[in-house]
């Protein structure tokens, strides 16, 4: 099964009745899937105008009460991105996949990257906070997907996979477990006659338990700077106090939500920080640095954002330098600088995109390093 | 005693139970002509015997957009010129709800334009109700892709140089199955029309003509009542006008009506048609 099947069979699995999507290559096929899918367990697929509309049309689903998601690439997530600002503002659970190809514009659209990380990080304006995971196989993503559907529903928000072509496109075993042994989160509904209903008063972890349509409960969302009521108030301190809101709820919950993979980690002394595809290749340059003698370890991100900045600066402490690997020119990189503070030595394995960055690189930079 | 009778009178309105109260004063500007085509459509609603705890409403962005947010029912403010697309998903997910948008000319047919003739030719079941003022009036009077030519809005001070849609036509071809036209004028008609449309299975297109004193009209020196006189004396009723008939013009006149009122299995009926079709 390839990458994007597996992303399909995921959000089967996870409970998803609608996708509202546009075509792009890499991303085609995950849209091709589910559309033969859902139908057979009673879900909904609509092919719309645009990835404009496949973004709005995917955050009224999920306001009917559905699982809901879309798939694309580079040039279609710029376009989602609007929408995505209001599924974070109205806290719209739903998952978006972006299979990552290179650009910018319309690049190469059938050979990968992972040059979009900073734009799912702040792609849409304003101030916000985001989930973003990334796999490293077709079985992952499987699982991804369902991971993703469970963050989404857990803390209200639409919450991003970044992938990329490399993965979408591999063919790989994949296991689909059987249904009893996957475990899912519904989103919180309000409490049976809590009338009237206000849609944004937080519960005990930050989250607010959510209606949809037609329950009854007769309520109001707007992109538009609100109150817990969700009626609009155009203030500063509402405004201060709604964004708090909607950043704190991802904060105060991080540890719960950061997923890492450590190789070696215990006694390494230069540790290489990826993710998606280049951790891949990334593993096996530690295994061969391993087996020539150098201490060198692997964090693995399957959470790329919220970014593991408390992971980084424990091991910052520690080890004797950093080299961060990813299909760009230096996005993650930045997080990792950042969260070194200068410490130690940070170096750094790229290039801007069209194809996987061989092992020998990541090595070559093991070596040299000290 | 009087000033407490007087007072309960106040208190008391028969759209009450569909009007989000708390959030009355509204933004709309006095003489404007929203408010009139927002409570026919409110009546319509009440009169339409729907279980109104499944009817939804959806705007978005601009004077007209801001009707989603008084209506207490299930309501939704979106993004910019994306409120059928949002609709479409909420309806998609589920069927039993009845959809209805309620939004401005600049939302629905520029940066909307694409969604709307879109959802008319899927014959997505849903009732779309366009408040025409024929410009941007939240921000401040620029020019519509439904500004006549040569108006004068501040976007185009020596006239606007285009030509703009006729949304009636634009519904037909499109292939909406119910298009009507009216003015604020026509309550009478206009809530009637409204409540044939949310009744009708499909895509249901209403355009209201209604004035935006303080931006176009100020402009182009028409006073609320001037423009309320030409809906009287330029409108001509034409029910199933054909396509080359529906003017909005000050020489030929306004053609107001019903002017598509047809049956045609909505998206979702095709798609269970298509899709559970044993193979
Ligand atoms: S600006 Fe025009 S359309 Fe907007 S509320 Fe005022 S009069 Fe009405």
């Amino acid at each position: 099964m390839t990458g994007d099947e597996a992303c399909a069979e995921g959000a089967l699995a996870a409970g998803c009745k609608f996708f509202g999507g546009y075509p792009i290559t890499p991303a085609t096929e995950i849209a091709e899937h589910i559309a033969k899918r859902l139908p057979q367990v009673g879900g909904v697929f609509i092919q719309m105008e645009d990835e404009i509309a496949a973004m709005a049309s995917v955050l009224g689903a999920s306001w009917a009460g559905v699982k809901s998601m879309t798939a694309t690439s580079g040039p279609g997530f710029s376009l989602m991105l609007e929408n995505i600002g209001l599924g974070i503002c109205t806290e719209t659970p739903c998952v978006v996949v972006n299979v990552q190809r290179a650009g910018p514009s319309t690049g190469l659209p059938t050979l990968g990257a992972q040059s979009d990380m900073m734009q799912a990080r702040w792609g849409s304006h304003g101030h916000y906070e985001i989930i973003a995971l990334s796999p490293s196989s077709p079985q992952e993503i499987f699982y991804q997907t369902i991971t993703a559907f469970n963050l989404s529903e857990m803390y209200r928000l639409p919450v991003l996979i970044m992938t990329d072509e490399i993965i979408g496109h591999m063919s790989e075993r994949v296991v689909i477990p059987e249904a009893s042994e996957i475990q899912l989160f519904n989103r919180i509904k309000p409490e049976e006659k809590s009338m009237p209903y206000w849609p944004y008063i937080p519960g005990a972890d930050g989250v607010s338990p959510m209606a949809v349509a037609g329950e009854g409960y007769r309520f109001h969302i707007t992109g538009l700077t609100h109150d817990e009521k969700g009626y609009p108030v155009m203030s500063a301190e509402a405004h201060v106090h709604m964004v708090e809101r909607i950043t704190e709820k991802i904060k105060r919950n991080i540890s719960h939500i950061i997923d890492t993979e450590g190789y070696y980690l215990e006694d390494a002394e230069i540790v290489v920080v990826s993710y998606g595809v280049s951790s891949r290749t990334s593993l096996s340059a530690v295994y061969e640095a391993r087996s020539m003698g150098i201490k060198a370890g692997l964090l693995r991100l399957k959470t790329v954002w919220p970014f593991p900045e408390a992971i980084l600066r424990t091991l910052a402490s520690r080890v004797k330098g950093f080299v961060t690997v990813e299909i760009n020119l230096g996005q993650i990189h930045l997080e990792v600088q950042r969260c070194v503070g200068g410490n130690v030595p940070t170096f750094f394995v790229g290039h801007a995109g069209g194809t996987i960055i061989p092992p020998e690189h990541v090595l070559s930079v093991l070596k040299d390093a000290f | 005693m009087s000033i407490q009778s007087d007072q309960s009178d106040q208190q008391t309105h028969p759209l009450d139970d569909l009007l989000r109260k708390d959030r009355i004063p509204h933004i709309w500007c006095p003489g404007c002509g929203i408010g009139t085509a927002f409570s026919a459509c409110l009546y319509a609603i009440k009169s339409s015997k729907l279980d109104l705890d499944h009817v939804s409403m959806v705007s978005g962005i601009g004077c007209s957009g801001r009707g989603a947010g008084y209506i207490n029912l299930d309501s939704f403010h979106t993004t910019h010129g994306r409120a059928i697309p949002f609709a479409t998903g909420l309806k998609l997910a589920n069927p039993d709800l009845t959809v209805v948008v309620f939004s401005g000319d600049g939302d629905l047919f520029a940066i909307g334009g694409n969604h709307f003739i879109h959802a008319a030719r899927r014959n997505m079941d849903l009732t779309v109700i366009c408040v025409n003022n024929l410009n941007y009036g939240m921000t401040g009077g620029q020019v519509a892709a439904t500004t006549p030519h040569l108006a004068k809005t501040t976007t185009t001070p020596a006239g606007n140089p285009e030509t703009p849609f006729n949304l009636p036509l634009l519904a037909y071809a499109s292939g909406a199955t119910y298009v009507a036209r009216w003015t604020i004028l026509h309550t009478r008609d206009l809530t009637e029309s409204i409540g044939e449309a949310i009744q009708k299975k499909g895509f249901s297109f209403i355009e209201v003509l209604a004035p935006c004193p303080v931006n176009y009209g100020r402009r182009n020196k028409l006073k609320p009542l001037d423009v309320l006189r030409i809906y009287q004396e330029k409108s001509i009723i034409k029910h199933f006008a054909s396509p080359s008939e529906l003017h909005l013009d000050l020489e030929k006149g306004i053609t107001l009506g019903k002017f598509v009122d047809q049956d045609k299995p909505t998206w979702l009926d095709m798609y269970y048609k298509t899709t559970r079709k044993k193979s």
